[in-house]
């Protein structure tokens, strides 16, 4: 499993990583895509749609389970990842590039830093023992 | 609540070394998957797959009366059994709930074996000693669940990958039927079984060995398999394999608080030929006219309600209840099984229902299974 330093994580187990243009995109991590196996299909709210933050924006439905998405900071979704449609497997192939959820415009960047780090959060899943 | 050690059977080294990822079920660590549901329902569709089901129970039911004793037991007609012949069954209770489903192998006149649900080993032992002791058949019970393995390899290279690790004439063994080797004639095996029967809706064996063998076995069958496309599959999609071929799963269609005419297992419910514990109240239920009755359905929005979910009608009332929902991975759709009243309105097919999936109403069409052979 990785982690990549670039990004913040939640304890739902969501990354977000702050973009140059100001962007904040957000995935759910290796180990959410390994613990619910394959991936389905993926369903998320409209672009435009503003979040507050813990806001559910979207559901991820698995073979054996389902789990909703929780908008990790306050912002407005600025684009959704359409491709996830057509190739829902690409959140377990690949979660932190070609299979991201959304990106929302942030009300504050300075949220992300209330965020776990990597190292946090590889700490709380109990994956750095 | 879980127990606070789980069992493990023969064949647990061997899935933890695969990387399988383990679940507590019916209180056995066992493989909820190896490669992933999708890879592993697909090959068993195409290929085969090789599952370890040891949690599985099996009790020998011996004697004179063991014929009459299993009769008095079962829904379905044990007499109709000749040596060598399995069936599938129901044990009731009086009141026509279902104990469990269930297996019952004919070895000879005097010896049938029962194969029975995990979760429901101790339960239906009791049941058993209790309807044994009331009506005093001359037979004994044996619960050997603990030295009995059980291996399923499953799909249409089944037979081919069987063919590779033994002389014995396999292929000839009908559906439903099976054959007891020797001792050391299949694969050194002091005891086995050999059952043309599975869970997924394609052609398979499974198979019956003793706890020293079931290693010997599974590697025996890996490595037959390996140019046939095998995979091990793990319990997740035995799930999703066997509610697409649309087989009930005890616990979810089936429970005490349902009859097996409800189910839609009347075909093995013979309340004319044969008399059991639960008859009587079957047969006035079926007089009566049942309540509601268990359909198949194919999800036409994106969507799968899980058990528990609400069947509604047009207008969101709720009419009743998803007992099992999925995700079909070869029609690529959510599909499932749940009760609904037993009126033409809810359960003919064609007909739409709505789920109330986590506040949404999402149309389904009522549906016959088997689905994967559906469209």
């Amino acid at each position: 499993m990785t982690f990549p330093d670039d990004c913040r994580y939640t304890k739902d187990h969501e990354w977000v990583r702050l973009d140059d243009d100001g962007l904040a995109t957000i995935g759910v991590t290796d180990y959410a895509q390994g613990e619910l196996g394959d991936i389905v299909f993926v369903e998320l709210e409209a672009e435009g749609t503003e979040l507050e933050a813990e806001a559910v924006f979207g559901t991820v439905e698995a073979v054996k389970t389902v789990s909703e998405l929780f908008a990790p900071i306050a912002g407005t979704i600025a684009a959704i990842n359409e491709a996830l449609d057509g190739a829902p497997e690409t959140v377990n192939d690949d979660p932190y590039g070609e299979g991201w959820m959304v990106k929302i415009r942030p009300t504050d960047p300075a949220d992300l830093d209330g965020l776990m780090t990597a190292e946090e959060y590889t700490h709380m899943i109990g994956a750095d023992a | 609540m879980e127990p606070a050690t789980l069992q493990t059977t023969a064949l647990h080294p061997i899935h933890v070394a695969l990387g399988a990822k383990m679940m507590p079920f019916a209180g056995f660590d066992m493989p909820v998957q190896y490669s992933g549901i999708l890879d592993e329902h697909h090959a068993v569709r195409e290929a085969a797959g090789l599952f370890d089901v040891s949690h599985m129970g099996e009790v020998f039911v011996s004697g004179p009366q063991a014929l009459d004793f299993v009769q008095h037991l079962v829904t379905n007609d044990a007499t109709k059994l000749v040596d060598g012949q399995a069936m599938y069954t129901v044990m009731c209770r009086p009141d026509g709930g279902a104990v469990d489903d269930l297996l019952v192998y004919r070895l000879n006149g005097e010896v049938f074996m029962l194969v029975i649900n995990a979760s429901n080993i101790d339960k239906d032992v009791a049941h058993m000693e209790a309807a044994h002791a009331e009506a005093g058949f001359d037979c004994v019970l044996d619960n050997i669940s603990e030295q009995v393995e059980l291996l399923a390899l499953q799909g249409p290279k089944a037979f081919d990958i069987m063919a590779e690790v033994t002389d014995l004439p396999v292929a000839d063994i009908k559906y439903y039927h099976f054959m007891r080797p020797e001792p050391g004639a299949f694969l050194g095996c002091e005891k086995a079984i050999l059952s043309h029967t599975g869970y997924t809706g394609e052609r398979g064996l499974e198979i019956y060995c003793e706890t020293a063998k079931a290693a010997d076995v599974w590697a025996a069958l890996m490595a037959a398999g390996e140019t046939h496309g095998l995979k091990p599959a793990g319990l997740g999609a035995r799930d999703t394999l066997r509610l697409e071929a649309g087989f009930c799963l005890y616990g979810n269609e089936l429970t005490e608080d349902t009859n097996p005419l409800e189910a839609g297992l009347g075909w093995i419910v013979k309340l004319d030929t044969t008399d059991f514990i639960g008859a009587a109240t079957l047969r006035t239920i079926k007089a009566d006219g049942l309540e509601r009755k268990l359909v198949g359905f194919v999800m036409e929005d994106r969507g799968i309600p899980r058990q528990g979910c609400l069947i509604t009608d047009a207008e969101g009332e709720p009419v009743g209840e998803v007992t099992s929902g999925s995700q079909s991975p070869v029609l690529g759709k959510g599909i499932g099984l749940g009760y609904v009243p037993n009126d033409p309105a809810f359960t003919t097919p064609g007909t739409t229902l709505r789920f109330n999936v986590r506040g949404r109403l999402l149309a389904g069409t009522v549906t016959k299974p088997p689905f994967h052979r559906a469209g």
